[in-house]
């Protein structure tokens, strides 16, 4: 809030808790993102990322604490209200259907319609293949034929399909649950190149990922959770990798010591 | 960039581009090839044995189109179902208890337009029960309410009639079951080219639900529930209620069925559509739709029809023993979906 005194945060999450009967999944996480902003999330398994991230899109509701959105406070239902206020998740197991064409799936759910002869609503072909040719061009996703099906696709060409179609509709913040996963080394580089051009095109991005280096190459903030709290949030130009590494594990910045710095 | 970056592999993955592609025009067209091989077939064979060409002939093709029309809608329903990765085993038994209520409905003095609308609610309200069941109950597969609904639709129509066929049907549902539009001339003479109308009803049909599920939203929706539900559901598709749709519209379509045999036989009979839900997965697992979900057309299900009518239409002209026929169908389901086996393997590299 502090470093862009005109605009408050695209995103804020404030004071958030989550607890599943006993067990607390999140404490009193705080964080911020800004347009044009990559954030990297990282964290062990059960650290809270995927929680976090359900928490930011509606899926989960959180036990504590608020989301403002440009400085609104705002309450996601379900991931759907979410996506229709500009938060779009990218899934890990590609939410693609793979017998129907690229462009299918980039409209899928939101197909244009058109009138015939005044009776029948037709979806409108024309507008689904050339908005999603137009909208591969713009983050320079590479794929000749939008026609083809995304069953013959490769796993880097589909992860590129399924950012873009996240971010086709005025998306704002895309958050993306291990992108790169999957991927065979050649495609990964391709997939980050697709994130910085989402950043160009003004579109913040919440990258979780286990491979460090992929999120070192890309991210401006590296955010490390640890056993449900937030232990580090870095800029990437005066951290390392020994030192995220190291908040990883734990052995640097303990929950008790977050909890300290959270309160004071 | 990517140009230059591509080039040493090139070779490989464009041949496999072109294999997948071979692929995708086979599901399109293959099926029509595996009928004109068997068009040519019956040709050949019967002109070495029996030195005749009546199988070729329009009035044969005649017989064909009045012999597949009223289980055409029990396959066209069955598709959808399948093309959710779902089953509909009602279809034979729904047909019963619609053809059942339209005919009651008649000769209880509805006009017959509004008595045919009762069968295709009575239809549609059978699709909703298999629908809810599935969608409410959570029952793990439609395999399970579409059975139960086999026993409760079939035992309902021996209730209607206390199992004993009603004799009669008003004129209207004979120009659909078994009228004849002749072409070229106004009024039919022996000599000219009769059209059954049950035909062009079932080509209707099929038009419109090929347009219905490859131009409109719904459609698409019912191919993306099919090929991958959990990506329809982020998608913001409302799953539940695509596939209650679908078993609504199979429901419904079950009972166009029942009109047209109502109209073809001049009755109501109790056990109409004994077995008939096997005949319309056949047509549809013939017709190049895969069990798996999100896979196939209505014209390959259409074509599938023609198959099974023109196998069982052949053979009987070539003097085959009928259970010949039942042999033959079998086979062909085991190529065909041999084939879609191996096209999604080939698509897996």
């Amino acid at each position: 809030m502090m470093e862009n005194a005109s605009q408050p945060p695209l995103i804020e999450l404030r004071g958030i808790s989550k607890y599943f009967g006993p067990v607390r999944a999140l404490e009193n996480v705080n964080l911020v993102v800004n347009r044009r902003q990559v954030v990297g999330l990282v964290g062990d398994n059960g650290a809270g990322k995927s929680t976090l991230m359900k928490i930011l899109t509606g899926a989960y509701q959180p036990t504590f604490g608020e989301i403002l959105l440009e400085g609104r406070p705002v309450h996601f239902a379900s991931p759907h209200e979410s996506r229709l206020a500009g938060i779009e998740m990218v899934y890990q197991d590609l939410a693609l259907a793979g017998n129907l064409s690229i462009a299918a799936n980039i409209y899928l759910g939101r197909e244009p319609i058109k009138r015939q002869w005044g009776l029948f609503r037709f979806m409108d072909e024309k507008r689904i293949e050339n908005g999603s040719r137009e909208l591969l061009e713009r983050l320079k996703i590479n794929i000749p034929n939008v026609k083809a099906r995304v069953e013959n696709l490769s796993g880097g060409q589909r992860q590129s399909v399924a950012i873009a179609r996240a971010t086709a509709f005025n998306a704002k913040l895309v958050i993306m649950d291990e992108p790169t996963a999957a991927l065979a080394v050649k495609e990964v580089a391709k997939v980050l190149e697709t994130v910085l051009n989402l950043r160009a095109h003004g579109v913040a991005v919440i990258l979780i990922s286990h491979r460090m280096q992929d999120v070192m190459s890309v991210a401006d903030r590296i955010i490390v959770l640890y056993e449900g709290a937030k232990v580090a949030d870095l800029e990437r130009s005066k951290t390392n990798l020994d030192e995220i590494v190291a908040y990883i594990v734990g052995s640097k910045g303990s929950a008790a010591q977050a909890r300290a710095v959270a309160e004071g | 960039m990517s140009q230059s970056g591509t080039t040493p592999a090139a070779t490989p993955a464009k041949t496999a581009v072109q294999l997948r592609g071979l692929g995708e025009l086979f599901e399109r067209v293959g099926i029509l090839i595996v009928l004109l091989v068997l068009i040519a077939l019956i040709t050949i064979v019967e002109r070495l044995a029996n030195g005749t060409a009546y199988f070729l002939s329009i009035e044969n093709f005649s017989n064909i189109a009045r012999q597949i029309p009223w289980q055409a809608p029990l396959a066209l329903g069955e598709f959808l179902a399948i093309l959710t990765a779902g089953i509909d085993l009602s279809v034979g038994s729904v047909l019963a208890l619609a053809m059942m209520s339209t005919v009651i409905a008649a000769h209880a003095g509805v006009p017959a337009i509004p008595a045919m609308l009762i069968g295709l609610a009575v239809g549609a309200a059978c699709g909703a029960v298999n629908g809810l069941a599935l969608t409410r109950l959570r029952l793990p597969h439609p395999f399970i309410p579409t059975l139960a609904m086999v026993y409760i639709a079939r035992g309902l129509t021996n209730l209607l009639s206390n199992g004993t066929p009603i004799l009669r049907v008003p004129w209207e549902f004979r120009v659909l079951g078994a009228g004849n539009v002749c072409l070229f001339t106004f009024e039919c003479t022996p000599t000219s080219l009769r059209i059954p109308v049950p035909f062009i009803v079932v080509v209707l049909l099929f038009v419109g639900f090929g347009i219905f599920l490859t131009r409109t939203r719904t459609g698409r929706h019912i191919y993306a529930v099919g090929g991958n539900p959990q990506a329809a559901l982020y998608s913001g598709i409302n799953v539940n209620k695509i596939l209650t749709l679908v078993y609504i519209l199979s429901g419904a379509l079950a009972a166009v069925g029942a009109i047209l045999l109502a109209g073809r036989t001049n009755s109501g009979e109790p056990q109409a559509g004994v077995g008939t839900e096997l005949v319309a997965i056949a047509a549809v697992i013939i017709g190049g739709a895969s069990f798996f979900g999100g896979r196939g057309n209505v014209f390959g299900v259409f074509i599938g029809l023609v198959i099974m009518g023109v196998i069982g239409n052949g053979l009987n002209i070539l003097g085959v023993q009928p259970f010949w026929q039942q042999v033959a169908i079998g086979v062909i389901i085991l190529l065909v979906a041999t084939l879609d086996v191996v096209r999604r393997r080939t698509n897996r590299t």
